[in-house]
């Protein structure tokens, strides 16, 4: 069975190491903060100028002063620290964040990913995005292996970049690719429960290794 | 020099001109210089470049500012919690220029700082890069981008004194203090205004030098996008609201 959308928040989470300062994504990467291991302690980083975010606050205690980059509304831990938005992302930019976990419409073999927009279609901007994927440590992609029966894991992007040759790992619904970006290409490492090599193979465009070490 | 004025419309008088380019602080709704933001309405200044990351959303914020067709051109990151913005962009009324949001802030930060380009990694190899230079430094490919300074910079803080010394309140910081440095004249409004050794000078965010005027907001109105909430458990305390500012 493919995994849920909390499922592959949960893999993603296996990725956060103790001291990690990580950037999570709108969408499943959000959900990635409710699979934090036991013992792992990680500072989750907002872009709009907050280290150390909290959960959503309980009824009542909603500050609008208080936001996430989806501009929902978080709360402060002791931890915390706030910051501008240059500094937010000289943070970004200049690498001292570990990791960062986000969602795609096409990510390609070759580390490429596509994520901020269609073209004919209403362009919203790109926001943090390509910041992100430029500058953090690790890039981790979370989406759905196929949409509308297209795979989404490909030869080449044919979407406009958010970034080029900057993935690391892609998890899907199907399994777990690693990417090495340095030309070797994407590498099969884990199957999600009851899929089958075939059934990826068939339903992925991009070309891909299979570790010798492939667990399910 | 007084730096006080009474309200939001004589702080800006003089400063308006059809055509000028304005920087805006606020991520989303929060930390917008509201205040000021409907004083530009009511004076019916038009073809303007707004510089700031979002456009407000649908009559609120600078929203307000599409819904009179006052903006000519946005330079924005993300614009899309806005109708009014896509309709008035599909028929041609109004020009977009999408930034990625650190290259936004770095090219305000350098503006403010003097400093008119700089080379960064951020949009290599995308459309961003296109017509623009790029150089290789120590083996990795870099784009270079423009510093971007203002006429005049809006700004919202949440104590200030009469000398312009500014101190924001949690993420209602965002873009505000770049701002106040790139701007030709900057404008702030302060939910609380107090006298000069009233904020810890440790504590000053951003230094009087950069804010020309200021007005006193004491009720601003906040807005909140998306109000999101968890149920309280029994033993859960109440969330920590951090120390004075």
């Amino acid at each position: 069975m493919p995994w849920t959308r909390d499922q592959m928040a949960a893999r993603a989470a296996k990725e956060l190491k103790d001291g990690f300062y990580v950037n999570l994504g709108i969408g499943i990467p959000t959900l990635v903060s409710n699979y934090i291991p036991e013992g792992i302690n990680v500072q989750l980083q907002s872009e709009n100028g907050m280290l150390g975010t909290g959960p959503f606050p309980f009824e009542g205690e909603e500050d609008a002063d208080l936001i996430n980059a989806g501009k929902q509304t978080v709360t402060e831990l002791p931890t915390t620290s706030y910051f501008n938005s240059a500094d937010s992302f000289a943070m970004i930019r200049g690498g001292h964040i570990d990791l960062a976990i986000l969602g795609a419409m096409q990510v390609a073999q070759n580390g490429d990913i596509a994520n901020w927009m269609i073209p004919g279609k209403l362009v919203k901007g790109m926001g943090g995005a390509m910041d992100l994927v430029g500058g953090v440590k690790k890039v981790v992609v979370v989406m759905e292996h196929a949409a509308k029966g297209e795979s989404k894991l490909l030869q080449r992007c044919n979407l406009p970049l958010t970034g080029a040759g900057v993935v690391d790992m892609v998890i899907t619904d199907l399994g777990v690719f690693t990417l090495d970006k340095s030309g070797g290409g994407l590498t099969l490492i884990e199957l999600a429960p009851d899929v089958t090599l075939d059934d990826i193979k068939s339903k992925t465009e991009a070309s891909f290794k299979v570790a010798n070490t492939l667990t399910q | 020099m007084n730096k006080v004025y009474a309200d939001a419309k004589s702080a800006l008088a003089g400063l308006l001109k059809d055509g000028m380019t304005i920087m805006a602080g606020g991520f989303g709704l929060c930390g917008i210089p509201e205040s000021l933001i409907l004083a530009i309405r009511e004076s019916g200044v038009k073809n303007l470049t707004v510089v700031s990351n979002n456009c407000g959303i649908d009559a609120t914020g600078l929203g307000v500012l599409l819904d009179s067709r006052q903006i000519k051109k946005m330079i924005s990151s993300y614009v899309g919690e806005n109708k009014t913005f896509m309709q008035q962009f599909l028929a041609g009324e109004l020009e977009i220029e999408f930034n990625p949001q650190g290259t936004l802030a770095e090219r305000i930060r350098a503006g403010g700082a003097g400093i008119p380009a700089f080379f960064t990694r951020t949009g290599v190899g995308t459309q961003i890069a296109e017509g623009k230079e790029v150089r290789e430094f120590n083996g990795e490919r870099y784009v270079m981008e423009r510093g971007l300074v203002a006429d005049l910079s809006i700004v919202h803080a949440y104590r200030g004194d009469t000398e312009g010394n500014l101190v924001y309140r949690k993420t209602a910081r965002n873009f505000n203090p770049p701002m106040a440095t790139a701007g030709k004249v900057t404008v702030a409004e302060v939910e609380h205004l107090v006298q000069p050794g009233d904020i810890n000078p440790d504590h000053i965010v951003t230094p009087g030098i950069y804010v020309q005027r200021m007005i006193h907001v004491p009720n601003a109105t906040k807005h909140i996008e998306q109000r999101t909430v968890r149920k309280r458990q029994k033993a859960d305390a109440p969330a920590g609201t951090g120390g004075d500012i």
